[in-house]
């Protein structure tokens, strides 16, 4: 009467569980090997890698002044990047926004390009900047502007397509153009987000700031570049814990304004 | 009647001041920053560079792509998803431990072990990756091992936030009915917990897939392995068929795993 | 044992950490296999009430007796061992929605489980067979192997009072069991605790806010207070007029007036 029903053969060996896993262990080892992974060396050497650590643990304070001025250069890359990127993102986003740009063919070409942009990561950037205007902050700023363009645009026509659609027609209904619409309906909503997207995407630039100078754009990253081939770590440290401290005030002010916005 | 002409003539004023005050810090700040970056117009060679690497992305170099060596470019762009893949799979076995460390249990807004495991993550998260990849090749010598190691640590910094923040804000029922109904502590974690925050943790962990191939293929350039070295290689000797070549396989790599992962993503939460 | 005072609250009050008074003086003896309904509005303590007999809730003063014992001193695992002979059913279901009603229900059963055997999912074959019945008696024999937030709220809950069957009970509390369910779901749900009391004599204990429900089902009405108690009578003693003391003596409700004589006009209209 009460016998558990049954279920097929498949399903009571959770045949499709056990492949998946199968095929995971084998991805596993075969990436393992692909990237040449050997515990033995990685545990025998493992000294190597506290001693660094310990080098590290004890810092030269005497160039924290140093370190100061490279540091502030750094999120002032930050922030003259985060702007050019966020002021051509701008007519992208409204360009890419489904609820603005009815046409579908305009809509999926600049959202290609949108995409493409954003799977360029930040150092690739740097060093083709680089390479173009040349060594200094120049590269870093155009690096951030190209970085923060690509992801700023994705979340303002995000944003822009989450509005209230009625002040939209009510605009239209009085007959207004299409950037009259804009400006009158679409930037009041989504005033609020821009600048909280700004600001979220300007901490991700000072994090990401402070190493383009590895490669020669600016910044910190120039000092901790010349730190580590000097293998100076006491000096390192320093500049790791400014780095840390930066980007913990900058996360700071900019939490607080956008839970103050939203 | 006075009072209403009083605040009609307050507010606005009140108002203005506060626009006046932002746009004067605004443009202190912006004052401040342009002076901090200046400006002397570009190397002259800047236009021809770029027109070279324009011409290099619309010339790949073709033959790059497969030569049966290992060190072309579906070789390396093999090397540098399988960092990624390795690296986020061992971040994300490392993350679980930090994630109920720094989860923080009832309403208390300060919590020794909670906020201790919070500040662990974050110096984590804001340890810059190349540096740790650096100090890893100091351990194991160049290459692609270096790059995992980098990727598992890293990634803990964000992947322990992310799991910390789905264990928090997990439906505590499941949990309560198991705790009634005479369940200890390992069981109540077993049948509840994890059943419930398991998708989660794996659609988290696929998204942080998605962000470590971006930083594995720029790994090499510090010698951690991937496609990262011929790439810094080839900008400094100019052969810009081969950065276009490779900037086209960053950027078909990308955009599949990206693609792939969003769709199980989807399909996971 | 003594069947008259099977369940015994001498006495019990409990205050907490904010100084909020949750229950004052309760004095309260319920004799096996009734169906008792305590009803109140929310915030009245009976929510409280109901978890002070599993211990979810711990109580500051008086003593609570079950079956001749006290209850309020145990730990560990005699505490589980009280916690799996009283099942419990939530407002929220609080099943793992990801997880198969099959689990779902022999979670209950964990109590009667080693953390490693429950852990690796190896439940003897009764118990598997258990569920099936106890599945067959709220009417979801064919839903086994379904996946939990597959089903309607009443369904989910249906299955919340198959999983409190497992634990073989001795006693049942329900709290607000009805409240997230459309009113024919609430009669099945009502129905199937009805026969866990009426078949296995299982002492049940209910908190509802709806008095018409509670005159349908409960062999005695209790009523709760501002954590005190204020009513207690049989089924076959309780009366029209002591219902509506119960939750108009908090005082004249000017809102719920105000909409009786918007109707009444509309009505004139």
């Amino acid at each position: 009467m009460n016998e558990v029903p049954k279920r097929s053969f498949v399903q009571r060996i959770h045949l499709k569980l056990i492949i998946w896993l199968g095929l995971f262990i084998g991805l596993v080892y075969w990436t393992a090997s692909l990237t040449g992974v050997n515990l033995v060396m990685f545990f025998e050497n493992f000294d190597q890698f506290t001693a660094l650590l310990d080098k590290m643990a004890r810092p030269d304070w005497s160039y924290t002044q140093l370190v100061i001025n490279p540091i502030l250069q750094t999120v002032q890359m930050a922030l003259i990047g985060t702007t050019i990127g966020t002021l051509i993102a701008i007519p992208f986003s409204v360009l890419a926004a489904r609820n603005i740009v009815k046409n579908p063919f305009i809509r999926t070409i600049i959202r290609f390009i949108l995409n493409l942009v954003r799977t360029l990561p930040d150092l690739m950037l740097a060093a083709l900047f680089v390479a173009i205007v040349g060594i200094g902050p120049i590269a870093g700023v155009f690096t951030l502007a190209v970085f923060s363009f690509g992801m700023i645009s994705k979340l303002f026509y995000e944003a822009i397509e989450t509005i209230d659609e009625g002040p939209l027609e009510a605009l239209q209904a009085t007959g207004a153009n299409r950037s009259q619409v804009v400006i009158f309906a679409v930037i009041p909503q989504v005033f609020n987000y821009f600048i909280s997207y700004f600001l979220y995407t300007f901490e991700i630039n000072v994090r990401a700031s402070t190493v383009l100078g590895y490669l020669g754009a600016g910044g910190i990253g120039v000092y901790l570049q010349r730190s580590l081939n000097e293998f100076a770590y006491d000096k390192t440290a320093i500049i790791i814990l400014a780095i840390l401290v930066v980007v913990l005030i900058i996360d700071t002010i900019s939490n607080t304004m956008r839970e103050r916005l939203l | 009647m006075k009072s209403a002409t009083l605040t009609t003539n307050h507010l606005p004023k009140q108002k203005q001041l506060k626009w006046g005050f932002w746009f004067l810090i605004i443009a202190i700040l912006f004052g401040w920053a342009f002076a901090g970056v200046p400006f002397h117009g570009f190397q002259n060679s800047a236009a021809e560079i770029s027109k070279s690497i324009m011409y290099g992305i619309f010339h790949p170099d073709w033959a790059y792509v497969y030569d049966g060596s290992g060190e072309d470019l579906v070789g390396l762009t093999l090397q540098t998803l399988a960092m990624a893949f390795l690296g986020t799979f061992i971040s994300a076995l490392l993350s679980v431990p930090f994630a109920f460390w720094a989860a923080r249990k009832g309403s208390q807004r300060i919590h020794l072990r909670s906020t201790s495991g919070k500040v662990v993550l974050t110096l984590i998260r804001t340890f810059p990756e190349i540096v740790l990849a650096i100090m890893f090749i100091k351990a194991v010598g160049p290459g692609s091992f270096a790059g995992v190691l980098a990727v598992s640590v890293h990634s803990i910094g964000m992947l322990g936030k992310l799991f910390s923040e789905s264990i928090e804000n997990m439906d505590g029922g499941p949990g309560e009915a198991l705790t009634s109904a005479g369940g200890n502590h390992a069981q109540t974690l077993t049948f509840a917990t994890l059943p419930t925050v398991i998708p989660e943790f794996l659609s988290y962990t696929l998204y942080r897939f998605e962000i470590a191939v971006r930083s594995a293929s720029i790994l090499g350039m510090v010698g951690a392995g991937g496609i990262g070295t011929p790439l810094l290689f080839a900008i400094q000797t100019r052969s810009w068929s081969r950065v276009g070549i490779i900037l086209l396989g960053i950027i078909v790599t990308v955009t599949l795993i990206d693609f792939v992962s969003g769709s199980i993503r989807k399909r996971l939460v | 044992m003594v069947a008259e005072n099977f369940i015994e609250f001498k006495d019990v009050g409990k205050v907490y950490p904010n100084g909020t008074v949750g229950l004052s003086h309760i004095n309260l003896t319920i004799p096996k296999g009734q169906f008792l309904v305590v009803v109140g509005l929310s915030g009245s303590g009976k929510s409280t009430l109901m978890r002070t007999l599993n211990r979810m809730h711990d109580i500051s003063s008086g003593d609570i007796m079950i079956d001749g014992q006290s209850i309020i001193n145990y730990k560990g695992k005699q505490l589980r061992n009280l916690r799996r002979k009283i099942g419990m059913i939530f407002q929220n279901f609080n099943l793992v929605k990801r997880s198969s009603v099959q689990r779902n229900v022999l979670s209950g059963r964990v109590g009667y489980y080693s953390t490693w055997r429950s852990a690796l999912g190896l439940f003897s074959q009764a118990d598997k067979q258990k569920t099936v019945e106890a599945l067959r008696r709220v009417g979801l024999g064919e839903k086994l192997y379904t996946r939990a937030d597959q089903l309607s709220g009443g369904q989910q809950q249906r299955v919340a009072v198959a999983r409190a069957f497992m634990q073989d009970p001795k006693i049942v509390l329900a709290d607000e069991p009805v409240a997230s369910l459309d009113p024919l779901t609430t009669d099945s749900v009502m129905n199937d605790l009805k026969k866990l009391n009426d078949d296995f004599g299982i002492t049940v204990i209910v908190n509802l806010h709806s008095l018409e429900l509670a005159r349908k089902y409960a062999d005695r009405i209790v009523g709760l207070r501002g954590g005190e108690l204020v009513y207690d009578k049989t089924i076959d003693q309780v009366t029209d007029t002591d219902l509506d003391n119960i939750y108009q003596s908090e005082g004249p409700e000017p809102e719920s007036e105000a909409i009786v004589m918007h109707s009444a006009t509309e009505g004139v209209i």
